[in-house]
């Protein structure tokens, strides 16, 4: 049956494996892709945290998959995107600045401030919106340097709604996505979610329990 | 103290396929099977797990990335992966079996710019320094503390606190430190030598040698450590995760309890 596989988006330096095992353990097959036509077509597709954010835009880029990318998150076709792939979600980040994420969240990546240790590498509590299906609350394992700001206004680029003004605080929806929060240093963004389309600056795949509980959501969403 | 929960993780240190665990990196036996372990220390609560490779052998090298495979098949937290890790393409290999973070030890403190180069292709969150270190006996200026290399057999006469600092600089994102006075002493982890690394690097520090108890693991993440190491209490069945973790709890020190056997897990 095609819907029991799960396309997983191969960048390059990814622990493909981690997500790979996982997906099998929840009775999926996993196949690898990397070019653009694959990501259009696949019914669900995950894209993986790699390691610096201009590397892997521009390994999307030349691998063509940005449109493809931007489309399925546009029409709310199931995909999970991790850790920095939850970030190319986004316009941009401090990390490369000038380099152009997909957009289809409008808010930018920033580095954890002093004080904290950098990375986070760990296990924070995660606690979603209440409206959030998929994202559960509970603790999951982070390994990041650079986060969205929870006051940053999650709108999606695709959506012609007209801009609301930039959230100081966290709200329960922004442009359509439901997010849920983290705190390291003040609130970040730890997930957002619209439909079937979920961003996790977390790692599902190393987060135990936690982790199976949100990817058998995702799975059947 | 850090704003994480303390990481409680279990080390295993695997030759030829199988776990070991010697005194002072002596006296090696065997003590089972990675993967079995790995599984049931998740399933106690475990945080993360470490797999160091201690083959002395090419041939038995060449049995841990099935060893990784096995481990990760078993494992849904993340796994670290030490030994041997000499060029960039050896990294590559764990992390496609199955490793999360590598952590590269002897062959980065002879040519430090292995670690520039794991963390430019891999990124800094991937990249681990394994740094032995040992007490100089005030010998020399610094911190008291040298780098000690090939497995404890080798003093390198470089500080080891200096070499942590210098790492950070390089781009890995956490340093795994071990005592190679204390390791497999039971009489705890060298506090001095985490306030001195705690002081220089902002950088997550994983301390390891010497644990016996949880008090250890409570004196340890008092004195700056991130995650708290431990072998032979675990294999040997004097404490599981889960018990060490209600123990923490108890001295006030923050951990993750739920996924410790059932309880707390998600809706």
């Amino acid at each position: 049956m095609r819907t029991s596989v799960v396309a997983v988006v191969r960048t390059g330096t990814a622990n493909l494996a981690s997500v790979e095992t996982a997906l099998r353990r929840l009775g999926r097959l996993v196949e690898f892709v990397a070019d653009g036509d694959a990501v259009a077509r696949a019914d669900r597709l995950v894209l993986p945290g790699v390691g610096a954010f201009a590397a892997a835009r521009e390994a999307i880029a030349a691998q063509g998959l940005a449109d493809a990318l931007r489309e399925r998150i546009g029409e709310g076709r199931p995909t999970l995107a991790i850790c920095l792939g939850m970030q190319l979600m986004a316009r941009g980040s401090e990390e490369a600045p000038g380099v152009p994420g997909i957009g289809a969240l409008d808010a930018v990546a920033t580095k954890f401030g002093s004080g904290r240790r950098v990375p986070q590498m760990g296990w924070n509590r995660v606690v979603p919106s209440d409206r959030c299906r998929i994202v559960p609350e509970g603790f999951a394992y982070f390994a990041n340097s650079y986060r969205l700001p929870a006051g940053a206004r999650a709108e999606a680029a695709a959506a012609c709604a007209p801009s609301a003004p930039a959230a100081p605080s966290p709200e329960p929806s922004v442009g359509g996505w439901l997010p849920a929060w983290s705190e390291y240093g003040g609130p970040f963004l730890a997930a957002v979610e619209r439909g079937a389309v979920v961003g996790c600056q977390f790692h599902p795949e190393l987060s135990g329990a936690y982790g199976r509980a949100l990817l058998s959501r995702w799975l059947a969403a | 103290m850090t704003d994480l929960p303390v990481r409680v993780v279990p080390c295993l240190d695997v030759r030829d396929g199988r776990v070991v665990k010697g005194v002072s990196f002596q006296g090696l036996r065997d003590q089972g099977d990675p993967a079995d372990l790995a599984a049931a220390y998740e399933e106690q609560g475990a945080d993360e797990v470490v797999v160091l490779d201690v083959s002395a052998t090419p041939e038995g090298r060449a049995t841990r990335l099935g060893a990784v495979r096995a481990v990760r098949a078993a494992l849904s937290v993340p796994l670290t992966v030490g030994g041997g890790v000499g060029r960039v393409e050896d990294a590559s290999l764990l992390l496609e079996a199955g490793a999360d973070k590598v952590a590269a030890n002897t062959a980065a403190v002879r040519r430090p710019e292995l670690l520039s180069e794991l963390a430019a292709r891999f990124g800094a969150q991937c990249v681990v320094v394994a740094i032995d270190a040992a007490a100089t006996g005030g010998a020399g200026a610094g911190s008291g503390y040298e780098v000690v290399v090939r497995s404890g057999a080798e003093r390198s006469g470089i500080d080891a606190v200096a070499w942590a600092a210098r790492a950070a600089e390089a781009g890995v994102g956490e340093v795994l430190l071990t005592s190679v006075d204390r390791d497999g002493t039971k009489r705890g982890y060298d506090l001095e030598l985490l306030r001195r690394m705690r002081a220089a690097v902002s950088v997550p520090i994983v301390a390891s040698g010497g644990a016996d108890s949880p008090q250890h693991m409570a004196e340890a993440a008092r004195a700056g450590a991130d995650a708290v190491l431990a072998a032979s209490i675990f294999h040997q069945g004097q404490w599981t995760v889960a018990g060490v973790k209600e123990a923490l709890h108890g001295m006030g020190v923050r951990v993750r309890r739920e996924g410790t056997g059932g309880s707390g897990e998600a809706p």
